[in-house]
């Protein structure tokens, strides 16, 4: 049920028509009423003349998933209306362009139709088709401004600072956002009965998308070498990479950079560059999609073999093969866990929003060097591109780099043999050397077969003995990856499992849930490999439900593979058609299960 | 097998480089591929190479994809680091490293299968990159490794072992650097080692990529009648149009030559390399002249050798990227991280 502060509204109209500033207007706006706020772009895979589609939802409890429900469509896109009117709830509101005739696809029992002539008034008040088509954006800003009651003093504010420099824009921006408030309060009863008013609970908040949190924890993790090949949903991420470089890591004097990007021919070449800087001892990392990391199987496999680090971030998105594009999914979680042929296994871990985006990114980073191993990090399209509402970032000024055992020209000096794969602790981690430093620590990498000091060999004791050090080295970081983040409660009947982006909507579905009567213990995965707690969760747990988003309980099969618990006994929950999940996907699975348990 | 190491042999009488070393200090494990391989004779090539250039060891990075050419990096300068990655890969792992650590010697080997096929797209990528490093390839027109298909270098006609006639025509990577903008091309044979060690040492030495196509016969699969990368086949038809020798800086400058088919191009460094017995107005620095000549000596069945083209302006990747002359991994990190104070005024920027 919608009310003050807690609604969802969407805007349904045609990409490449300019709505994405409006309706980041109308986002921003809310959150600077101190309103929690989140929006949802849900956009297609071109750049011009398809439908798209935006969700703000307002949310005075602080939920951020995708809503529910939505309270009043705005309809602008007449290839999409009758399906857009079909998502407006029970007793809620569509918004449509009343310059042409309400179209019989519009009318719905039930719901309030609401008319404002936008094109009509954009053709009255602008000059030039341009103009008028971007413009209209701002009049139905306008008008949901009227409509939901949000503060004009605040949007005027945005206005001035976005067209501090330039009067004319402001002045057609100004009079657009006008003329969409007057109508509808003229016009119409405003507010409507579920509308906005001032809170105070985004003071320590920000609104950010995980591609540019990741790209700003690069930058922070002291990342110096980004190697990319273009792709949705990651491109992004080195944007957001060079444009904070281009602010930080501009020397002041020579203007020189104090990082490398390089844009590869394609995805073999990116995770190439990316170890081949790892090797030589930056911090360098690539950022990918689904097909990409197709792409960089091998390797992956020789980083992990001759123990290179190096960070990969797959922004994951709908797949197979080009799949979906600018769906999100999490589809991936099998081919990183293994990436490439051979035994292979690698460190994942799994942000669940922006803010964890930036944090995990420089965990990240550490990690890799300090197990010399690819490290990934596992988003999607719904974290990294969407504008979500989390924690201010905050930064530990005496944070310094884990660069993991790397000996130096010091202790080079005094080694007489040294052997690359030899290692004394039961970590499992040998130390490494960088080339250049001394010539007492050259060694040679070779991906093909090696015993403990790095020579070839094809002999099966001495080849053994390293790749069982890499299960080691594999189980001893199952200690230091980050935690599984817990939410229990008091005699909870089942335990829900999950990760990244899901996590949203399964907070939400628990508090639902228990006022259901169904009290759910939850455990968000953070990090593969799993930790010991993962496996005591389970354990703990008669009825274990998985939520993730694939179709083959990808999550639930590793669960299943490296803790030993019976693939049956846990539940899988799925959502895999390309939207972020909501809530009521998780209480639909759990409540009817239970349902049938308890008959 | 490549573990083992020669018997420390002590040579007193050999003569040292200025950093002290013999020549026997820049060799490496024992080869492990075919007698009479021609990759072994670039090996020992490099090896005379880096010792008069004294290269510093460990300031050298010896980077290769894979292939009985790729296995060469273990074979020389074992104080070296060295870098055996996966087939047809070795330039964007080098792009990586020379990112990372841009005041390193790169010296990469390919051979025509890692780098004209599998690794085709790599190769032009680095060289439109102008990645500075040396890159070799160690042409022989066949897969050796996998026992001797042919690559994309063999000739129209020229047949394998077996008498099979290779039907598609070959790709140059002389032509094709060319094409792409190289700025140091330059052909050789590996049983050359006059014509091949001045072009070694002044690749290393260029400031960018200096591609070397090393026509280096595979006796085993590729060095019969019938193959145009034989032994045989090489020594009658190359002709070497652009002999070159390469004067480091510090070497004293010999007195001038008073040839006047002598002309000298200075490198970035300092050093120069003095071309000799170039045709009637060839002209190095040229492109097209460059790419006509190679062309020329085809349509005659001839194989165009020596330092074909040169261009010292040209910008490396580090150059066109602006980058701090400092190695990226010599930065230390509170140079590179713009701290809590930068953060939260930039999250103003997010409200
Ligand atoms: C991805 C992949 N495919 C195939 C191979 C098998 N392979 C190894 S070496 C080689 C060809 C090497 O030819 P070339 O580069 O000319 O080297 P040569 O042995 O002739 O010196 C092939 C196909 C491989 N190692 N990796
Ligand atoms: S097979 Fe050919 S290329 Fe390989 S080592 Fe033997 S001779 Fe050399
Ligand atoms: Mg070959």
């Amino acid at each position: 049920m919608s009310g003050i502060n807690d609604f969802a509204f969407k805007i349904a109209t045609v990409n490449g028509t300019g709505s994405a500033s409006a309706n980041s207007l109308l986002m921003q706006a809310i959150f600077r009423m101190g309103i929690p706020v989140t929006g949802k772009n849900i956009f297609p895979s071109n750049i011009q003349g398809l439908p798209t589609f935006y969700e703000i939802r307002v949310s005075k409890d602080g939920y951020t998933a995708r809503p529910p429900d939505v309270d009043l469509v705005v309809a602008l896109n007449p290839s999409t209306y009758a399906k857009d009117v079909a998502t407006v709830r029970p007793g809620g509101y569509l918004l449509y362009d009343s310059s042409w005739p309400l179209e019989p696809e519009l009318v719905r029992e039930g719901i309030t139709i609401l008319g404002i002539p936008f094109g009509r008034m954009c053709v009255e008040n602008f000059q030039g088709d341009r103009d008028r088509t971007l413009l209209r954006n701002i009049v139905y800003a306008g008008a949901l401004a009227a409509l939901l009651e949000i503060d004009m003093d605040i949007v005027r504010q945005m206005l001035v600072e976005k067209f501090s420099k330039k009067k004319k824009l402001f002045d057609a921006n100004n009079t657009a956002i006008r003329l969409g408030y007057d109508y509808a309060r003229e016009h119409y009863q405003c507010p409507l009965p579920f509308h906005l008013e001032k809170m105070n609970a985004t003071s320590d908040s920000i609104i950010i998308d995980g591609n540019t949190a990741a790209g700003l924890g690069a930058v922070y993790a002291g990342a110096t070498v980004g190697a990319w090949y273009p792709i949705t949903p990651s491109t992004s991420l080195m944007e957001a990479f060079k444009g904070f470089c281009e602010k930080f890591r501009t020397d002041p004097e020579t203007g020189l950079a104090r990082y490398c990007i390089i844009q590869a021919e394609d995805e073999l070449s990116a995770a190439g560059i990316a170890i081949g800087a790892g090797w030589a001892g930056a911090r360098a990392f690539t950022n990918t999609a689904g097909p990409g990391l197709s792409l960089m199987q091998e390797f992956i496999g020789l980083a992990y073999y001759t123990e290179i680090p190096a960070v990969f971030y797959d922004i994951q998105r709908t797949g197979p093969s080009t799949g979906m594009p600018t769906r999100t999914q999490q589809g991936d979680l099998m081919s990183l866990a293994y990436a490439s042929h051979g035994d292979t296994k690698h460190i994942v871990l799994f942000p669940c929003n922006p803010e964890e985006c930036f944090y995990l990114s420089v965990t990240a980073f550490d990690l890799s060097e300090r197990f010399q191993t690819p490290v990934f990090v596992a988003s999607d399209l719904d974290i990294g591109m969407n504008d979500w509402m989390c924690k201010r970032l905050t930064w530990d000024d005496s944070y310094r780099p884990d660069r993991g055992k790397v000996l130096g020209a010091e202790e080079l000096a005094n080694v007489k043999k040294f052997s690359r794969y030899l290692c004394v602790d039961d970590d499992g981690i040998a130390p490494r050397t960088l080339p250049g430093v001394h010539p007492n620590g050259a060694y040679f990498v070779r991906g093909s077969g090696h015993d403990k000091h790095g020579a070839y060999t094809e002999d099966s004791d001495a080849y053994q003995e390293v790749v069982d050090r890499l299960t080691l080295k594999f189980a001893a970081a199952a200690k230091v990856v980050p935690e599984p983040e817990f939410h229990l409660q008091a005699d909870a009947h089942v335990g829900i499992v999950s990760l990244g982006g899901c996590h949203a909507a399964v907070l939400e579905a628990i508090d639902r849930l228990r006022e259901q009567g169904l009290v759910a213990d939850y455990m968000r995965i953070r990090a593969f490999p799993f930790n010991e707690s993962v496996k005591a969760f389970l354990d703990s747990h008669a009825a274990v439900f998985v939520v993730e988003q694939n179709r083959d309980a990808q999550l639930r099969s590793l669960l299943a593979i490296e803790t030993g618990m019976p693939r049956d006994a846990m539940v899988p929950v799925l959502d895999y058609g390309g939207m972020p999940l909501t809530a009521k996907v998780v209480i639909t699975a759990v409540a009817d299960r239970m349902a049938q348990v308890l008959a | 097998m490549t573990s083992i190491t020669k018997p420390p042999v002590r040579h007193p009488g050999l003569p040292k480089n200025a950093l002290g070393f013999t020549v026997r200090d820049y060799e490496g494990a024992m080869s492990t591929l075919c007698a009479g391989c021609g990759h072994d004779s670039v090996t020992a090539a490099l090896v005379l190479a880096c010792w008069e250039l004294a290269l510093p060891p460990h300031r050298a990075a010896k980077m290769s994809g894979i292939g009985c050419s790729s296995k060469t990096t273990a074979y020389f300068m074992k104080q070296s680091h060295g870098f055996n990655s996966v087939h047809g890969r070795m330039p964007s792992v080098t792009s990586g490293a020379n990112a990372a650590n841009r005041d390193l010697h790169y010296i990469g080997i390919s051979g025509d299968g890692d780098s004209l096929s599998i690794g085709l797209g790599q190769l032009s990528h680095a060289i439109r990159r102008n990645v500075r490093m040396l890159y070799l390839i160690d042409n022989n027109g066949v897969y050796g490794l996998t026992k001797g298909q042919f690559s994309a270098s063999a000739d129209i006609g020229s047949t394998s072992k077996k008498g099979e006639a290779n039907l598609q025509p070959p790709i140059d990577p002389v032509l094709l650097a060319l094409t792409l903008g190289a700025t140091f091309v330059a052909r050789s044979f590996s049983g050359d080692k006059a014509q091949l060690v001045p072009i070694l040492k002044a690749g290393i030495m260029h400031n960018g990529l200096a591609l070397v196509d090393i026509i280096s016969p595979c006796v085993t699969f590729n060095d019969h009648e019938g193959s145009t990368k034989s032994y045989k086949f090489t020594r009658e038809h190359e002709v070497e149009l652009v002999a070159a020798d390469f004067v480091p800086l510090r070497r004293e400058v010999i007195a001038p030559e008073t040839d006047a088919a002598v002309s000298v191009v200075t490198m970035h460094d300092g050093s120069t390399v003095r071309f000799r017995r170039t045709p009637e107005g060839y002209d190095p620095t040229d492109r097209e002249a460059a790419y006509a000549h190679v062309r020329a000596c085809q349509q005659r069945n001839e194989v165009a050798t020596g330092l074909l083209f040169i261009d010292e302006h040209g910008q490396d990747m580090h150059a066109v990227s602006k980058t701090v002359e400092m190695p990226l991994v010599e930065l230390p990190y509170e140079q590179l991280c713009p701290g809590n104070g930068a953060l939260q005024k930039l999250m103003e920027g997010f409200r």
